[in-house]
């Protein structure tokens, strides 16, 4: 392979007034822009998507509180679930994949640009139709304006007779376009690791951010039609007065539960391997120390993606399935404790030992591990039948979730912004309002989260909009609504340092934190072309090797 | 400030080849497909025998032998179309093309007139039951990925006719023909389903 100097001009760019900028985002087809695209739009929708939680949390801080309408509560809880899942979670993973799977793999780009495109602007213009709702829904019927049937929208609740204009079907066709937009993204990204790596970069050298990518993408192949098919069924039932779900004509409510938990459940670890991801590169770096057990943690990643799908009715304990089922599900949820138990340890064992940097990446690595861990325990607690039938649609079951995708997942992307940020920008996040975010936002969602437990343990069922006085639950809601306005105050301080870092942060260099991955032999921000060598790898640390080349790793693997 | 990417890696020689991004990709694009009919087999297998009233598919139901073997036996030409071209023997090429498109269109027509006697004659629809959203669901949605299926083949025979298809687009076309031959082996299965359990 030839060697060929590349030399670009600097400033090349046509233009750089706010229009031509922003035609470049139109009409980009480069993996690193849409890479950013789909996080920035996703913090969009999380500022939304959380202001609707705070006001959810000010309506519940005093008994027989009327800050919101009970409609207008039903409509919020739905559209913060929703957006939640689809609009933030996904989309960031597509965005952490899209952005640094071809970095870390030393390709150009992803296999097919114009499809990636295409999958960023299905998802983007699949939520502004969620929330075009609020608009155009009372238009046309009279009847309701957002959705409001939960974010599982179960049958019969969403038939015509029980949910009237057109705010269900607005649920409906935005999550099939963004669910489009995650299918494409998917396969683009699975291709693009199968077909694009470069020379020398086996399977079981890919950095494990990229193993992790690759099962999840498979995970969202095989989950999402689940979602899809019920919601075709649904719109079938809807406009041409179908069946499926209608139990006055045989039809069953149940059937939707299962198809919609037979997606809802993998979705769960859809959101949770990216974050395993994240930790997976950020733990060894800040530990100084190679990952431990990574074959392990490869199997373990496949084993999580292969249970999960088979855990989806522990959801549905209530509805009146046999013993059998009942037993076949809580035995399966069991088992994912096992593989997600390999992680942990293999986590704690890379630190072990190792030469540990307490910045902030590694600060919120560290609360994962933590706030993961209590969330597998809960989670284990609900997947025993009987006492899932106790606490079922409670409080508890909110702060059981809310830790895995706050607790868990949030911090793990948090993690992975700190770190990756230096990379996408050039410019360092303020360690200063960094620290200040990491100890605010943990300290706000132990007080919201850990008082929900008892809250749900004293009997709060979830998504009532209000309660009364006397019932025990009084202080803790009240310590939950401080808790959210912390963590409100907490992400503000996020996107200050953002969008301040832009312009002021220290310069980062290629290489701010000594890594050993091959997004960091590249420029920060890279080129558009990432590197104007396609490198060749020998171990699973490249850089590594290249620092060290008196003790390369490629002697011992 | 310096815009090029430079630290040069530790070389290793030796053939590096990778499966194609296509094939990675029409793959993965069949295993979702896969996925979202298995959701509408799932619900016809569960709703038979569930319908409150008549008509029920016993009644109704003819089994499509000519149609079935239509389609099944494109699956053959498009192999026969391909091979044509890689023998870079395009007069062959678009003929077994051509054959599949008609094929494929005879299984069409023989679904539309399956349906047009269900509908006036036996006033099946839709809403009439259970049996009726099941399987005009699930057949409809195979029914779709034919008619896509046509328009992909369509375009290639224009594309064909013009001069464009070479055998340097040789893999494209083998995309083309493995999402065929996925949506005739779809049709195995919802046959079975329908026609031979579902009765």
């Amino acid at each position: 392979m030839a060697t060929q100097e590349i030399t670009i001009p600097v400033d090349r760019a046509l233009g750089s007034s706010f229009v031509d900028r922003l035609h470049g985002l139109v009409v980009t087809v480069d993996h690193k822009k849409l890479g950013l695209m789909y996080i920035g739009t996703a913090l969009g929708f999380l500022v939304v998507a959380g202001l609707m939680a705070v006001a959810i949390r000010l309506q519940l801080i005093i008994p027989n509180n009327t800050f919101l309408e009970p409609d207008v509560f039903n409509r919020f809880f739905t559209m913060h679930g929703t957006s939640m899942v689809f609009l933030v979670g996904m989309p960031i993973i597509a965005g952490f994949g899209n952005y640094l799977v071809p970095l870390m793999i030393g390709t150009r780009d992803m296999a097919f640009p114009r499809l990636n495109a295409f999958g960023y602007w299905m998802f983007l213009f699949g939520g502004l139709l969620l929330y075009f709702s609020y608009l155009g829904s009372p238009g046309l019927a009279g009847h309701g304006s957002a959705p409001d049937v939960g974010w599982f929208a179960y049958a019969p609740l969403t038939s015509r007779a029980f949910s009237r204009g057109t705010s269900t079907d607005y649920w409906i066709l935005s999550l099939m376009l963004t669910s489009i937009g995650s299918t494409v993204s998917a396969i683009n990204i699975i291709a693009t690791i199968i077909a694009l790596r470069c020379p020398g970069m086996k399977l079981m050298r890919m950095p494990l951010l990229v193993w992790l990518m690759l099962v999840t993408n498979f995970m969202i192949l095989l989950a999402l039609p689940g979602l899809s098919g019920a919601q075709i069924m649904l719109l079938i039932d809807r406009y041409l007065g179908a069946h499926f779900f209608d139990t006055q004509a045989g039809g069953s409510a149940v059937i939707w539960q299962h198809f919609f938990w037979i997606f809802g459940h993998p979705e769960v670890y859809i959101l949770m391997i990216p974050a395993f991801a994240c930790l997976s590169e950020i733990v060894p770096v800040f530990s100084r120390k190679p990952i431990f057990g990574y074959p392990i943690m490869v199997g373990a990643t496949a084993m999580i993606g292969l249970i999960s799908m088979s855990v989806w009715a522990h959801h549905m304990f209530t509805v009146g399935m046999t013993s059998v089922g009942n037993t076949f599900f809580a035995i399966s949820t069991f088992l994912v404790g096992i593989p997600t138990g390999i992680k942990i340890f293999n986590w704690l064992g890379t630190m072990y030992g190792g030469k540990i940097r307490f910045d902030v990446p590694m600060l919120f690595c560290i609360g994962f591990l933590f706030q993961f861990l209590i969330a597998g325990l809960t989670g284990v607690m609900l997947a025993v039948a009987p006492f899932n039938w106790q606490l079922t649609d409670s409080y508890f079951v909110v702060a059981h979730f809310h830790y895995t995708l706050v607790g868990a997942f949030l911090f793990g992307i948090f993690a992975g912004f700190y770190y990756w940020y230096p990379k996408a920008v050039g410019r360092m996040l303020d360690r200063r309002l960094g620290l200040w975010h990491f100890w605010l936002f943990a300290i706000g969602f132990h007080l919201t989260f850990d008082t929900e437990h008892f809250a749900g343990l004293l009997g709060m069922p979830r998504r009532i909009f209000t309660y009364d006085a006397g019932r025990g639950w009084d202080t803790l809601n009240l310590i939950a609504t401080v808790g959210a306005l912390v963590q409100a105050t907490a992400v503000l301080l996020l996107a200050i340092n953002i969008v301040r870092s832009v312009k002021k942060g220290d310069p980062a260099g290629n290489d701010p934190w000594d890594a050993w991955t091959l997004e960091w032999s590249t420029t920060s921000p890279p080129p558009d072309y990432n590197f104007a060598t396609i490198p060749t790898v020998r171990s699973r640390r490249p850089l590594w090797d290249l620092k060290h080349p008196e003790d390369p790793d490629w002697k011992y693997e | 400030m310096i815009n090029e990417a430079s630290l040069p890696l530790a070389f290793e020689p030796g053939d590096w080849t990778l499966p194609s991004p296509r094939k990675a990709a029409i793959v993965s694009l069949i295993l979702t497909e896969t996925t979202l009919f298995s959701i509408f087999v799932a619900a016809y297998l569960f709703y038979i025998g569930k319908s409150l009233t008549g008509p029920t598919p016993r009644e109704v139901l003819e089994t499509p032998i000519i149609p079935t073997i239509c389609l099944l036996s494109s699956s053959v030409t498009i192999m026969l179309a391909e091979r044509a071209l890689r023998r870079e023997n395009r007069g062959r090429f678009q003929l077994w093309w051509l054959i599949t498109i008609l094929l494929a269109a005879a299984f069409i027509g023989a679904t539309a007139i399956e349906w047009h006697r269900l509908i006036t004659v036996h006033h099946l629809t839709i809403s009439t039951n259970l049996f009726g959203t099941t399987f005009y669901s699930l057949v409809g949605l195979h029914a779709t990925h034919v008619i896509v299926g046509m328009c992909l083949l369509t375009l290639v025979l224009v594309f064909s006719l013009r001069g464009l298809v070479t055998p340097l687009q040789h893999e494209r076309i083998q995309m083309v023909s493995w999402y065929w031959h996925f949506v005739d082996a779809i049709w195995v299965i919802v046959f079975t389903v329908v026609y031979v359990i579902g009765r």
